[in-house]
């Protein structure tokens, strides 16, 4: 079959998509996107959370014929998403269209010595950057989702006490951290948004 | 050129290069991580790939009778079938023993064992055809415990072992044996005025990594392969895909891919041959992704144990003696049992001066899943039950049990049950002192004003309690565990530096084969050649086996023995410029001659901040690069009958606090607060070092209270291979988690380092176990605790 939906503002198109597909896999294989993660498929650690028209779902749980129509936001329109977000049309800024990470990609990865410090600033969206800052990310398997449904938080309340805080990411699954620098990220954006406001 | 060197000296005011040790640096794959950018194994993708998926055994010991693969060929999309007839070469790989089956052949010995494979243009057309497979078993007896695998007619796992151990082990179901005696426990239990024993259980719990095991094998126009996968240990990978292919090593080019965390689950071989081999079978390239069900089967394990500990103490508090057995179940195959059992028996006694002791720790052979490296390795079990029988005896004695452990704490200059002296400071009094000294937290922090926040209540959002039946309990533990590879083994780190002046700037290319699986090594090994070099740019080159081995990411030997390599060649890179500098400039500057130039803000400076060269112009276009092994200092292996052997390179300490409130009526707990105290010799990077503790905290939280691999012990089938039913902490499960962490540097170690991602397991369990009997006054002598433990119902 094939399915229609906006991705980060742009419109997408995938062919010969099997019934059974998820979201997930259309994103992740069919789409040029995998930055929304496939650690269980089942829905219990919230790796692969995309906002679906809004709202913070788990993408492995939606077949792709279900996104039929809808407006789509990963982690790689985050920071566009979050720029625009009183916008009704949020920008583009998804990568180009081709399956998963090209090989040629991955064999010019290299991780430069200077950006972290600055984290490249301009280009990410406030929960990005503050996830980068409070020393959030390990591993990163798991940042995807949990700076989705972070931000998400961060839209509907933007001054989370803990406790909201805690209620608003339970369905997302860390490995590494231990949630704590995870809390400071989230207190972090917060109250730098408030600076702002 | 060389402006500076005639010209008025300028004192370099900076003294450390900026973004050098020390210095809490950001992630350089930071922004890539959080844009979605950064390719980890499952992100892989190429033109024209295929799909591997395997069929795994649905019984856990058997004979395989027949395999008809026939229909499964015959589906639309299907390229391969694979079974074990058609490797190409060796059928087993094995870290420390060759015993695994590539693919399954003879027989199964697990639940869960990989007996056929399949390629096809489509993940689920892969697998509808590997469920299309046909496989006939004849079921064996199972050996799923001690006793069944020592029974005089046990059936054995393997049959004609030949490895390095089958030699001495009592039985060739028990994979190693390693007893220490040292003193003479017998004797010196006639002094006791008390006597504690205990039985233990720890569950098997899994590292649970959220990056499935993954990765794409491209078949090369050489008749070899390249391989993108996410492993802990290329080299260690190498050696054991390479005759598994027929392929020479120098053909199998492997390269890191991002890593989704690791804990010792990468450890081992995952789906690295079964990719390979289907490429070079298909001439396409493979992807190869675990969903989370075969996750659970695709990797060791932590070992379930049963621990037998008995002390016993004079009525003032001095430990007269130990004597313990520890059984780890190793399950099918042996993966790194024999290790996990060499540091078992080692730590057994816990961070205490303990003179007599008695101990033995067997890995068994059984067909329960196999088990092997997972954070804490060996000693995370020993410290759950020398901890309880801390308290046990605290308790008998009517003593505080922090007061007790002090007691008994080791330092420098104790001697090991091993006979090795503790040559490096071990502040195990006062890592108790600093976790007692935090003031507790609040009671009651569920009440508000608008009545009680549930989600501060054990049950949260449950709603299963506004704070009746809750009852508060604390508890202490603390642990040691040794760091790096031990008993003998050759354990050494390589890294490839070149210097040279990129764009007017002199920058540093460090290429190591570290697995950065989350620990942070990137960043640090960008902070190290900083401070080595006195630059700013440092290049951190993708790992590969372009390079010579940096040994694993694990044991918590990572930034000492690769930051190690990476100081040792920076050295030596810094060595080769000042010769280039004296050629160039030595006429110009007497301090030249002086041996203790170094590299500063770009700059060739005196040890008294003098500069006399920018490197900019010693270097001009000539590049210098270096690539060297490192090694730590040499150990030995531990004597066979007495365990003696100064067999561990280093020392790590942690103690923890728990605070849990318990509701008594449903048996939930909700842990409050869980304050962890650390020594970590030197904190390169402090914002790792607190996240390294803080995680390493909540996977022994979790093991506390939740984590389990269940296997049903008439089938040896695992129950529960899911994330719905294998329960891992939520933020809502995990407390606040104070920190503070000592800086007593280790002579031994580079800048006085101390590996720090393991210790924190360790006492975090006992600590959470502690608070919770003290809440109930139950004796609790099973990790994780259920809530039925707590309601005996």
């Amino acid at each position: 079959m094939r399915v229609n939906f906006t991705v980060n503002g742009r419109q997408q198109e995938a062919d010969d998509v099997w019934e059974g597909e998820s979201l997930l896999y259309v994103l992740r294989e069919r789409m040029g996107l995998p930055g929304s993660k496939n650690a269980c498929e089942q829905g219990e650690c919230g790796s692969c959370t995309v906002r679906l028209n809004g709202l913070p779902v788990c993408s492995c749980l939606v077949a792709a014929g279900q996104a039929e129509g809808s407006e789509i936001v990963t982690v790689e329109g985050l920071a566009d998403y979050a720029k625009h977000r009183d916008d009704s049309h949020p920008g583009g800024g998804c990568g180009s269209v081709c399956g998963g990470t090209s090989l040629q990609e991955a064999r010019q990865w290299q991780a430069k010595g200077t950006d972290g410090q600055t984290g490249e600033g301009g280009q990410l969206s406030p929960i990005q950057q503050a996830f980068i800052d409070a020393g959030a990310v390990q591993c990163g398997f798991c940042t995807p989702g949990l700076l989705v449904a972070a931000d998400e938080l961060l839209e509907r309340n933007a001054s989370p006490s803990d406790a909201d805080i805690r209620e608003a990411l339970s369905g997302n699954l860390c490995r590494c951290t231990g949630y704590e620098t995870i809390l400071d990220a989230v207190r972090l954006a917060a109250a730098r948004q408030e600076e702002t406001v | 050129m060389a402006g500076t060197t005639t010209g008025t000296p300028t004192n370099v005011t900076q003294k450390h290069s900026k973004g050098g040790i020390g210095e809490s640096m950001l992630r350089p794959d930071g922004t890539l991580k959080v844009t979605g950018e950064f390719a980890y194994s499952s992100d892989m993708w190429h033109e024209d790939m295929l799909w591997g998926q395997t069929l795994r055994s649905t019984v856990a010991h058997a004979e395989i009778v027949s395999i008809d693969t026939s229909e499964a060929l015959a589906m639309d999309g299907v390229y391969a079938v694979l079974t074990s007839d058609d490797l190409p070469a060796v059928k087993n790989y094995g870290m420390e023993f060759q015993d695994t089956p590539v693919l399954a052949y003879g027989k199964v010995r697990h639940h869960g064992e990989p007996v056929a494979l399949v390629a096809a243009d489509h993940p689920e057309t892969a697998r509808r055809a590997a469920a299309k497979i046909k496989i006939e078993y004849r079921e064996l007896p199972l050996i799923t415990d001690e006793a069944s695998a020592t029974a005089p007619d046990a059936i054995l796992v393997h049959e004609n072992r030949d490895d390095h151990h089958s030699g001495h082990v009592p039985h060739p179901n028990i994979v190693h044996r390693q007893p220490i005696i040292r003193g003479n426990a017998a004797e010196a239990a006639k002094k006791a005025d008390v006597i504690v024993k205990g039985e233990y259980t720890f569950g098997m719990q899994d590292q649970a990594f959220l990056g499935p095991e993954s990765g794409l094998a491209v078949p090369a126009e050489d008749g070899g392969i390249d391989l993108y996968v996410a492993t802990q240990w290329l080299h260690s990978d190498l050696k054991q895909i390479a005759p598994c292919l027929g392929l020479p090593e120098e053909k199998v080019r492997m390269t890191m891919s991002g890593v989704g965390g690791a804990f010792g689950g990468r450890e081992d071989i995952s789906m690295q041959i079964l990719a390979s081999v289907l490429a070079l079978r298909t001439g396409k390239p493979v992807k190869m992704v675990y969903n989370r069900y075969e996750s659970f089967f695709g990797h060791v394990h932590r070992h379930p144990a049963k621990l037998y500990y008995e002390h016993g103490a004079t009525k003032d508090g001095k430990i007269t003696h130990m004597k313990c057995k520890i059984v780890l179940d190793g399950g099918a195959y042996a993966s790194s049992t024999a290790s996990v059992v060499g540091n078992a028996a080692s730590l057994s006694v816990g961070p205490y001066v303990i003179d007599d002791v008695e101990i033995e720790a067997i890995g068994l052979y059984s067909n329960n899943p196999p088990c092997g490296a997972m954070r804490g390795f060996g000693a995370v079990q020993a410290c759950f039950a020398y901890e309880a029988q801390m308290d046990k005896l605290a308790a008998k004695l009517d003593m505080d049990p922090v007061e007790l452990r002090q007691k008994n704490a080791m330092s420098q200059g104790t001697i090991m049950p091993t006979g090795q002296p503790v040559d490096a400071p071990a502040p195990v009094a006062e890592l108790l002192r600093l976790v007692k000294a935090r003031p507790l937290p609040p009671e009651q922090q569920w009440t508000t004003t608008e009545g009680s926040d549930v989600r501060a209540l054990p049950g949260g959002l449950s709603n299963t309690t506004h704070g009746e039946g809750v009852v508060r309990g604390v508890g202490y533990a603390v642990g040691i565990k040794n760091v790096g590879f031990s008993e003998g083994f050759d354990d050494y780190s390589t890294a490839k530096i070149r210097l040279e002046v990129i764009n007017g700037e002199a920058v540093a290319l460090v290429h190591t084969a570290m697995a950065e699986v989350g620990q942070g090594g990137v960043t640090i090994h960008a902070q190290i050649a900083r401070t080595e070099l006195g630059v700013q740019q440092v290049t951190i080159h993708p790992a590969d086996t372009q390079v010579g081995s940096a040994g694993s990411t694990s044991a918590g030997r990572q930034t000492y023995m690769t930051g190690g390599a990476i100081k040792n060649s920076c050295g030596l890179v810094r060595e080769k410029v000042l010769e280039i500098g004296r050629r160039k400039f030595g006429s110009y500057h007497p301090a030249w001659a002086n041996a203790e130039l170094l590299l500063e803000g770009g700059k060739v400076v005196t040890d008294g901040g003098e500069v006399l060269a920018d490197l900019v112009d010693v270097l001009e276009d000539e590049a210098v690069e270096i690539e060297e092994e490192w090694r730590h200092r040499p150990t030995q292996a531990f004597d066979l009958v007495t365990g003696q052997g100064n067999g561990h390179v280093q020392y790590a300490f942690a103690a923890h606090r728990a605070v849990v409130e318990v509701d008594t009526e449903l048996g939930l707990v909700k842990v409050v607060e869980l304050a962890v105290a650390q020594d970590v010799g030197k904190a390169l990077n402090p914002l790792s070092v607190i996240g390294q503790i803080q995680g390493g905290t909540v996977q022994g939280l979790g093991v506390a209270v939740m984590e389990e691999i269940i296997v049903d012990p008439k089938t040896a089938k695992v129950r529960n291979p899911s994330f719905t039913d294998y329960l891992l902490p939520t933020i809502l499960d995990t407390p606040t988690i104070p920190v503070d962490y000592l800086e007593l540097a280790d002579p031994n170690a580079p800048y006085g380092v101390r590996g720090i991602g393991e210790a924190p397991t360790l006492s975090s369990t006992p600590a959470v176990l502690a608070a919770i009997r003290n809440a109930t006054g139950l004796e609790l002598n099973k990790t994780p605790v259920r809530p039925e433990h707590l309601t005996g119902t």
